[in-house]
Formats: structure tokens, sequence, C-alpha cells
């Protein structure tokens, strides 16, 4: 057997990629290509009164303007299960006339050249009507506060009576009562009426038993994704057929996107994404601004490329949410959380809601397992850009409001923070989050990260870091952190698909996005490892829908490795039977009697290539190759089977393995910085984590995951921002270094990581996802390992700038404005 | 208009081989555009803030470029990397703090582009007013800067004047401190300026941060020897540890003698809109050993009559602190 999971190598596109023959969709070039520029929202909020493109129109090498008027409706989504959720007609749009927020695109001209697609955005006359605005969440909630739309500043159904089916989603008005905002110049967080309110155990209880009470309000920043290729995308119609280039998470799910936006069948939609710059959440089925060019090639019939430039994609590129966070936590002397009342604010834009703020309490729960918990949330509307899925989402803003008080208690009760973590952490099949409507609370899959806590103390040497932490050296002084976090890591239900061809070769289908995760590739080793091959005798296609591609699932919330290794797995069981049955066929003996290896089906001295197994295939047809196809697959597979029907040995099948539990993977992370107490300057010395996730599918890109998501999580702690003038509600830092993304030089140079590689019993190939827990795991153990340097009570927002931990110093208490949104 | 950003706009683009050339481009078009490494220039032009219908690339006139002995100091070409002068040996070994003020600038690629002219040339890094706005410094009659709501952590606390805006540069405090001269040329005549002279604050002159007037050209930085060999301190402080402009920097030399400083200079960067000499301290310190309680005084006489805007205010305890360190003296600088 060939031994492929679990074994480096290396991916069919990275030649390309090192050598820069990769071509992302700004590379492509089409007989004929007009450029296209849009015209962005000089307000945060405001109605177009008129328009004047006349001059515009004039301009020799103008092609073409689009309005927003000009969009098609989107169109409703079917689900898998036949429901369908109606487009929101509140929601967001590639064009409005009615903007938002600054920067929004508002109209598009294409033209011959962007020197003149600009010229003719400039002479066009826009006549604004200003409207009401707001870009801080706390300011919409006072009682008197603007709302970002003039519906109100949350999302919301209107009351029914009862009985009847809920109203549709909407925005109203949330205002919170001023009392609630009593104590908010003293910097704690005020707790108005949440949207969100879950609880179990007794609460009461759990603090009436406490050693020690805390009662903390941290703040984090909103931050953009900062994808290094931005949301360009390349458009032209062959026919009634729609041809588009761009990145995206998910070749196969962005397809529907497109489809949905453009109101028109899926068939219609060929999409080509074979490389992605990066996602990190913010395009999981791509991004709509893709229709502007597409709605334009088809007004001017040339091909249009939409060059994002760095500034739109600051405001198109989306946000994850800012979020305030309030977290009363009870402690038994020993450490062992009592009870845990946590209240989220999330900040969202005026367009459909992201559900960090909701979803956060369920990953506290789930980390430090509190008997008693309550958790309250409420996500507020602004004229900012639109709140898009980030790394982690919800997870990282609730650990990194959590981490510091659990860090906090530890020091305060005198307990090793790894220990703190130890004893709190969950084991097995842990509960999480609040009961659902059967009264029980739902569990996970499996969890080993006390084993993750024991390696990572171990590799990082803690026990000697931890004696120096707090030691002061000159005007420096060190300190380290340790944390914890955990992510959903894994769905089920999709498809894999590949055929064995006659050459004894091995054709696999991925529909799984390239946006440098490796997954694409690195899932389908399991069918391959299955089929006794080798690596150079399978062929990998992906990122052309021409070539139509099975059902797969998104690669966002960390759920590929879990959810394609499945599928892998289904296809190889079902090509391996087919294999057995064929053998069996030819050469006599029963099927069962048959085993898969090194590209051959044998029994005993009976024995046939793969490669034979393929021609005989075709010879029988049928369910051998592909001619008939299993009913439970999704249709997208099943047109993708069809065309492939006849050239070989089929796998094909759905992931319908069992799994008891939802999926969840977790991250330890261990930092060491050293901090000068004269400029409030620091640095990241050293960092190691240690990830449980399963079983490793191929370990450099798993230590790539482990340690590029920390360094994700480090940035949300060193500098990364919006900023924000409240009076104007536009953008000031609206370039990558004014945003502050981490460099090369701000994170250590020589990072460790390592897994504890134990499978988890609830998916065949054992494997859980990994990109998404290193994020907070990196955040927090900076964050802890600051704290640790200065002690309590030094900085209560993230990021942790220098100048928050001078002022603090100087003035012995958090001197930073505590509640104000980006700053 | 409707604004956008981020596309070059289409200028006439001369590239003459000498200094005499441009300048009589320059004479003929005061108005054009001087470039050199480009990297302050491309973002007002390609950001469409600032038009100009002609521009004059200087990359193609090598007597620009390089550094030359010159009575015991040095003249350094206006066209001069960032990373030639901060790898020059004879900058290292007799005027340390230039190569590590060059050597903090930006990031590496930057510095591999831009040029010591551009440098100490370049513009103000206010955001409010590098977006576009009309404000005092662009001509118009107000600060937005300087607002309850201006988010202004990277602004003035000394020597405001209507506006706020902070000189950015990380060599012009390292000059100023070495008595530079700056070589300003334009067709058929020549003056030379203290470095101290060259940079100007709001109150002499809003709109421009330099002395240098339309159809001029900056030829030269001449590094006179007055403080080679002395003790020299650089240090930057910045939110990242590259890639990112001071938000306070500190330049210093002091000539000792026994442990007592004989002649020091003093000068502070991204504070003001100039960079600030502090000859107060500079006189206080004359004659007085170099030790902590030296450095402590001088720390708190430089902040005399600092003033916090908003988000600014730790910018006075970090120049109390890095004038303290560079009394103080030490290998703390920053270090890229
Ligand atoms: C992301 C980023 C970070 C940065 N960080 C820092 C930092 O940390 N520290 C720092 O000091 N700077 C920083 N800078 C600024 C950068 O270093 C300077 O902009 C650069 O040194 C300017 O040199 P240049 O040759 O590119 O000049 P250009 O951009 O070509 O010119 C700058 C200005 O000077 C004028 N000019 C240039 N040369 C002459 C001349 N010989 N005679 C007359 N006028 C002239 C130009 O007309 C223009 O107005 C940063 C810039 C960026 C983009």
């Amino acid at each position: 057997m060939k031994k492929l999971v679990g074994e480096n190598y290396t991916t069919p596109d990275l030649l390309a990629k090192v050598t820069g023959k990769a071509r992302y969709a700004e590379d492509f070039r089409a007989d004929g290509m007009l450029f296209a520029k849009l015209l962005l929202s000089p307000l945060p909020h405001a109605r177009i009164r008129s328009v004047d493109t006349s001059a515009a129109e004039a301009m020799p090498g103008v092609r073409a303007i689009l309005r927003a008027s000009e969009l098609p409706a989107p169109a409703d989504t079917v689900t898998d299960l036949g429901e369908t959720i109606r487009a929101n007609p509140m929601g967001e749009r590639a064009l409005t006339d009615e903007p938002v927020y600054a920067g929004e695109p508002v109209l598009a001209v294409a033209a011959v050249d962007e020197e003149t697609a600009v010229a003719a955005l400039e002479a066009i006359q826009v006549d604004w009507e200003p409207l009401p605005f707001v870009v801080d969440p706390l300011v919409s909630l006072r009682p008197d506060g603007p709302s970002p739309r003039a519906e109100g500043n949350t999302w919301g159904r209107a009351p029914v009576e009862s009985g009847k089916p809920p109203g549709p989603l909407t925005v109203m008005p949330l205002k919170w009562k001023a009392e609630d905002f009593a104590d908010y110049d003293q910097g704690k967080m005020p707790m108005g009426e949440p949207q969100i309110d879950w609880n179990y155990g007794d609460l009461e209880a759990g603090f009436k038993n406490a050693a020690l009470v805390l009662d903390e309000t941290f703040s984090m920043a909103n931050n953009q994704h900062h994808v290094l290729e931005p949301r360009t995308a390349l458009a032209y119609w062959r026919g009634d057929k729609l041809h588009v280039h761009t990145g995206t998470q998910s070749a196969v799910q962005t397809v529907a996107s497109i489809s949905r936006w453009m109101n028109i069948p899926l068939e219609k939609v060929v999409l080509i994404t074979e490389y992605t710059g990066g996602g990190f959440g913010s395009r999981a089925t791509g991004a709509v601004i893709c229709m502007v060019p597409a709605i334009l090639a088809k007004k001017a019939n040339a091909p249009v490329m939409l060059r994002i430039t760095r500034e739109e994609e600051q405001y198109i590129g989306g946000i994850r949410p800012g979020m305030h966070g309030r977290v009363k936590a009870g402690f038994a002397k020993d450490g062992r959380l009592t009870a845990l009342d946590l209240f989220l604010i999330g900040e969202n834009s005026a367009y459909e809601a992201q559900g960090d703020a909701n979803s956060g309490g369920r990953f506290i729960s789930l980390l430090y397992q509190p008997p008693a918990m309550r958790s309250r949330s409420i996500t507020v509307l602004t004229n900012t850009p639109p709140r898009r899925a980030q790394s982690q989402p919800g997870g990282l803003q609730a650990i990194m409001i959590v981490e510091p008080v659990i860090a906090k208690a530890a020091r305060q009760l005198g307990i090793d923070q790894v220990e703190m973590r130890r004893l709190n952490a969950p084991e097995g099949k842990a509960l999480w989050g609040p009961a659902g409507r059967d009264g029980k609370r739902g569990y996970i899959t499996s969890a080993f990260l006390k084993e993750a806590l024991d390696k990572g103390a171990e590799l990082f040497d803690w026990k000697t870091r931890q004696a120096r932490s707090g030691k002061r050296t000159g005007s420096t002084v060190r300190g380290s952190g340790v944390a914890v976090s955990s992510f959903v890591a894994g769905s089920t239900g999709f498809d894999g698909l590949f055929v064995i061809k006659p050459d004894g070769k091995m054709y696999v289908k991925s529909g799984v996005g390239n946006l440098g995760t490796e997954s694409v590739f690195d899932v389908h080793r399991v069918a391959a490892e299955m089929m006794g091959l080798r690596w150079d005798q399978v062929e990998v296609a992906w990122g052309d829908t021409s070539h139509p591609l099975p059902w797969t699932c998104v690669s966002g919330g960390s759920q590929t490795t879990h959810a394609m290794t499945r599928a892998a797995h289904a296809a190889a069981s079902d090509a391996i039977a087919k294999a057995q049955e064929i053998a069996a066929q030819t050469l006599g003996g029963s099927p069962a009697s048959y085993r898969v290896a090194d590209g051959r089906v044998s029994a005993g001295g009976r024995s046939m290539s793969l490669a034979d197994v393929a021609k005989k295939a075709i010879e029988l047809g049928g369910k051998y190759d592909g001619h008939t196809l299993p009913e439970n697959i999704n249709k997208v597979t099943t047109t993708a089977a069809t065309a492939l029907a006849g050239e070989g040995l089929m796998g094909v099948a759905r992931d319908t393995y069992p799994r008891d539990g939802t999926t969840v993977s977790f991250v330890a992370g261990f930092a060491e910085v050293e901090v000068d107490v004269e400029t409030g300057n620091y640095k990241v010395l050293d960092y190691t984590a240690v990830g449980d996730s399963g079983t490793i599918i191929h370990p450099r890109a798993y230590g790539a995951q482990v340690l590029g998501r920390s360094v994700l999580g480090m940035s949300h702690t060193l500098a990364l921002k919006t900023v924000y003038d409240q009076h104007y509600g536009v953008a000031l830092a609206t370039r990558l270094h004014q945003s502050r993304p981490p460099t090369i030089l701000d994170v250590p140079r020589n990072m460790k990581w390592d897994a504890v590689n134990l499978p988890d019993p609830e998916t065949p190939v054992g494997a859980r996802g990994i990109g998404e827990p290193p994020v907070a795991a990196g955040a927090c153990a900076v964050m802890n390992a600051i704290a640790a340097a200065l002690g309590d009570d030094v900085f209560k927002r993230a990021p942790v700038t220098l100048d928050s931990l001078l002022m603090a110093l100087e003035h012995g208490r958090p001197m930073q404005e505590p509640l104000t949104a980006h700053i | 208009m409707a604004i956008v950003h981020d596309v070059m706009p289409p200028f006439q683009l001369f590239q003459p081989s000498s200094a005499d050339e441009a300048l009589d481009l320059l004479d003929a078009r005061p108005d054009t555009w001087v470039l050199a490494g480009g990297m302050d220039s491309f973002d007002w032009l390609k950001d469409r803030t600032k038009r100009t219908s002609a521009v004059v690339d200087l990359s193609g006139i090598d007597a620009l470029r390089g550094i030359r002995e010159v009575d015991g100091g040095l003249e350094i070409g206006a066209m001069t990397t960032l990373v030639d002068v901060a790898e020059h040996a004879a900058v290292n070994a007799r005027f340390k703090m230039l190569a590590e003020a060059a050597g903090l600038v930006a990031s590496p690629q930057i510095r591999n582009q831009g040029t010591i002219g551009g440098n100490v040339s370049q513009d103000a890094r206010c955001w409010y007013y590098r977006r576009g706005w009309s404000c005092y410094r662009a001509g118009g009659s107000t600060c937005y800067a300087d607002t309850p709501t201006a988010v202004n952590r990277e602004h003035a606390i000394l020597g405001a004047d209507r506006c706020v805006a902070v000189s950015p540069s990380d060599t012009a405090p390292a000059l100023v401190a070495l008595d530079a001269q700056m070589v300003l040329r334009r067709r058929g005549s020549e003056r030379v300026v203290d470095a101290a002279d060259f940079f100007l604050g709001p109150d002499i002159d809003i709109t421009r941060l330099t002395v240098r007037e339309p159809g001029e050209l900056l030829t030269a930085i001449r590094v006179p020897a007055t403080f080679a060999g002395a003790r020299h301190y650089f240090e930057k402080v910045r939110d990242r540890q590259v890639w990112d402009f001071p938000l306070v920097n500190v330049a210093a030399a002091f000539k000792e003698s026994g442990g007592t400083i004989q002649e020091a200079r003093v000068v502070v960067g991204a504070v003001a809109a100039k960079p600030l000499r502090l000859r107060t301290v500079e006189a206080q310190l004359a004659g007085k050993p170099a030790t902590e309680d030296t450095a402590k005084a001088a720390g708190e006489l430089a902040i005399a009559g600092a003033q916090a805007l908003r988000f600014n205010a730790y910018k006075i305890p970090l120049m109390r602190n890095l004038v303290r360190r560079a009394v103080r003296g030490g290998p703390l600088a920053a270090t890229t």
C-alpha cells in the first residue's frame, strides 16, 4: 500500500506559483477586452437624486455605463432540502443608488482602457442627498442614536400573532435606555436588551460559590481580510453562457452564487478559478462585484475586465466584525470556572448580518466548560463596509474577549496558566452551547486539548520561560503567555468523483477552491492511497467548471479537509467495490475476496491491473463506467459524472458516513514577548502552537496553516485595525500600510508547530480541519504574554499598540478610549 | 466631479540625463513635478489628488547619485538611494546616526527605490490632507485632524499652528542634528541652506514642508565633519518592526570629554511639522555629565509646551523617554 496520507509531497500547482506561470483573474486577456472602473460613494449614507452621464457617454472610447437599476433582481435560493430561501431585498448588491457606506460602488463605466474609464467617471455628475449615518455601534444603540438606515439599526423579525409563521427578516430599530450607559465613561460595556440570550446551569449559584469573580470589558477592532489578490474579475459571454474568471473559496458553489446574482440558470455559468490569492472567509462563494463586468460585457458586447484596486478592496472586500464584550466569570479557589456570563456586541454593516456575536458564546462554553453559563448578544448595523466571515468568525472575537479574563484569574489565584486551561479544558465528547429543542445540550465528536497543552508546554519549554516571565532587564520586561482556541472543523454530505482510465491512471475532479490551503489536492490523496496508486499516477483537474466538477463544500469554516476526505473515502470505497465485482466477474471468486493494492485487484493468485479493470468497466457500462449513477448524489455531481461516463472505472459517491457530534478542532498557543517599558514597543520573541485536529493529511500544509493562521491571529493583537472619522463617517486607513498588517519581521523567526495527531473517531479518515482554530491561539497567546510582562489592567482593547501600553504604564491605569469604534 | 483613486493620470514625462537639462525644463515650466524614487510622488499622482501636466524624472541623471568626500565631510547626491546611504562605509564610520536613520525608513523595497533627496522633500502624511480634503495645508480654511472626532494618533504635539501634520522623514532629524546643508539649484544659480532652515513649520508656510521653491532642485546634501566620530544616537519608534513611519524619532550627537558633554545636538522628528532641534535642551546639556539625572532633566525639558490632541498624548512621554535615552546612550536603537 502506498502511504500518501500523512506524507509531504509537492502539489501540482506549486511550480506555476513560484515561477509566476500561475494565472490569477487579472492575468487573463481576451480579444477586444474592455476595462471597467467603479464610481464609489464619497458619503457614508446617501441617495442619488440624479446622475448626469452625458459628458461621459460622449467621450471616445467609452463603451457602456452601468447603473444599479439595470442589475437583475437576485433569485431566491433553493436548498438541497428543497427549501426556498428568499433573496433579501435589503441585502448587498453589486451597485446601489442608496449607498450605505463610504466607498460603496454606485455605478461603473466600461471603456477601451482604464484611463478612459476614469476620465469618464470624473466627468459624471452625481447629485447626492446626504442621509443620517453612524459608524459606531454604541452610538447607534443610544436612545437618541442615529440609525444607519431609515428602517433602523438591527436585523429582526416583526412580531406576529402566536401560531403564525415568523415574518421575513428586516431592518428595525433597537435602542437601549439611557441608564444602560451609566458606566460607559468608566469603560464598562453597557448591557441593554440583547437579541440572543441563552443559558444553561445555575448561574447565580455558580457566582455565589466562586472564590473569585471578575467583571471585565474588552473590545477588539474591526479588521479587513487584506487578501493579496483583490476581487478582480473578467467576464464575457459565449452565446448565452457567461464566463467569469475570478478568485473564490469554492469553484463549485460560486457557480451557484453567480447564477443566483445574475438570475440565470446554473448551466449558463462557467467559472475559471484555478488560482485564488487568499479568501479567509471573505469570498466563500465569490464576490457579488463580478456582476459588474458580467453585465457590462453583455451591454458592450465585449469581454470586460474589472480590476479592483487595493482601496476598493478595503471597502468591498469586507471586514471581520469588531466586537465589544463584557465577561463576568466566577472561579473556585482551584481555578475551576463556576459560572460565566458573557455579553457580546458585534458591529455589522447595514447589509446582511454576520453571526459572529451570536455564535461566539458557543466556543467559550466549549473551551472552558463552565458548569453554568449565559450568553447574550446583539449585532448592530452601522454605515461601514460589509461584514464578512473572517477566519474563526465569532470564535476569535469571543476568545479574545474571554482569554485575558482566564489569564487574569489564574494570576490572581496563583495558578499556573497552562494548568488553568488544562483543568477547565473539554475532553472527549464534550458538551457545548445551549440546550436544543430536545432540552439536551449538543456535544462534539472528540477533543484532545489537554494533550495539545501538554505537548505545547514541553515544546515551548513553558516552565523555563514561565520562570523568567515578568523579569525586567534594563528597560525591557519579558512575558510568556498561553492560550487555547477552538473552531468548527468539518461538515458532511458532499460527493467524491474520479475515473480510473484504461491507462491505469486516476483522474480526479476537485471542486475545492485553490486559495492556498492545498486542500484542493490534499483530500484526494485519501482516495489515491485507498486505490493503491502512486501520486504520480493521479491527475487532479480543478478550477474550471467548463469541465463540470462534483458537489463540494465551500472552503470556509475549516470544513474541507473533513468533508472532502470523507467524500474521497466514499468515492474510493465505491470504486473498490466496483473493481472487486469486475475482478470476480472476470477472474472468478467472490468480490469480497479481492483486495485493491499497488494498482491491482488481487485475490490469492488471481490478479488484474486497474488499467484492465477500467477497460472492463467501459465494456460493462452501467454503474461501472458512470452510465448509471447513485441516486443520492447532488445534481451538480450527476452532471459532472455524466460528462465522464464511459471513460473508465468511476468512483462516485456521496459521504453518508455517520457522525455523532459536531466536529471541532483545537489549538494551544504559546508566546513569549519582550516589552520596552520606556516606549511601549514590544516584540514577539517566540511562538509555538500545537493542533488537535485528528489525523494529519499533509504535514507541511498543516504546519503552514497552524503558523500562518496564528500570525493572522497575532495581527489582531499587534496592530491591525480600521480607522474611521466619526464625524464624516469615512475610512481614514485606506492603504494597506495604514491598516498595519504584520510583516515578516513582526513575528518570530523560528516559530514551532506540532499536532497531537490522534484520529477523530467520527470520521473514516480521522481528519478534522485546522484552518481557523490557530487564529485566536496566536492572538491570545501574545496578549496574555504582554499581560504577564506588565500585569493586569494595562490594556482593555486590541490591537494592543504601544501608545496604549506606554500611557497605561505612565498613568497606572488604562488610558485608551475603551469603547469607541474604529480608532 | 466624482473622486477616483489609484489610476495614474496622463502627463508629459521628461527624462533628462543632466541636472542642467532638468533645470531648463523646470525653468520653462515651474509647475513640473519633480520625480525621484516616486515613493511619495506616485501616491499623490495615482490618487489624482495633486495634478500636474508634466513630470521630470531625475533617475537618469547620474551626477545626482553617489557619495563623495568633501573636506572631511560628505556630499550626498540627492538621488542616492536610502539603501546606499544606509550601507555606505564612510557614512557608517563617521555619521552612524544617518546610516541608521536611512536604514530604518519604511521597508527594504522602499529604501531600494526611495532617495535621500526625496526623503527630505517628501510631503506630510496626515491622512486627511492626503485624502485630498481641502484643509489649510491644501489651501483650504480648516484642519480636519484637529477636531473633536478626528483620529490624530500620529499628529503633532509641538509647533502646531492651525495644521497639526508632522514631518514624516527619518533622515531629516539626523541631517539637522549633523548640521547638514542642502544644496538647492535653479537654472543659473545655486543656494545652500542649513538643514535646520530647510524645513518649515506651518507658522512660516502652511502649504509646504521645505523652503524649496518651484523651479528649484535639491541636488546634494552636505554633511560637514563637525560631528564625525562624536557619540551618535538614533532611535525610531513605530507600530511595526518595519514598513512604518516614525511615531517619534530622535537623532542626537554628543561631543564628550571625560564623561562630560561638551556640545550636543538633539533633534526630534514626527512631533511637529519640521524636525525639532531642541536648542534649550542642547544648551542645558553642555557641560553636564552624561548621567541618568542629566538624561532625565533633558527629557523633561524636551517636552515643555507639548500639547496633546485627542489620540496622541502618548507622544509626550515617548518623546521624553527617547530624549532621555539619547542622552543616556546605549544599544537601544531600533533595528531592521
Ligand atoms: C508605505 C510607505 C512607508 C514609508 N515609511 C517611511 C518611513 O518610515 N520613514 C520615512 O522617512 N519615509 C517613509 N516613507 C516615505 C518614503 O521614504 C519617502 O517617500 C521616500 O524616501 C521619498 O523618496 P523618493 O525618492 O521616492 O521621492 P519621490 O516620491 O519621488 O519625491 C518625494 C517629493 O520630493 C520631491 N523631490 C524628490 N527629489 C527631489 C529633488 N532632488 N529636488 C526637488 N524635489 C525633489 C518630489 O517632487 C516629491 O514632492 C514611506 C513611504 C511609503 C509609501
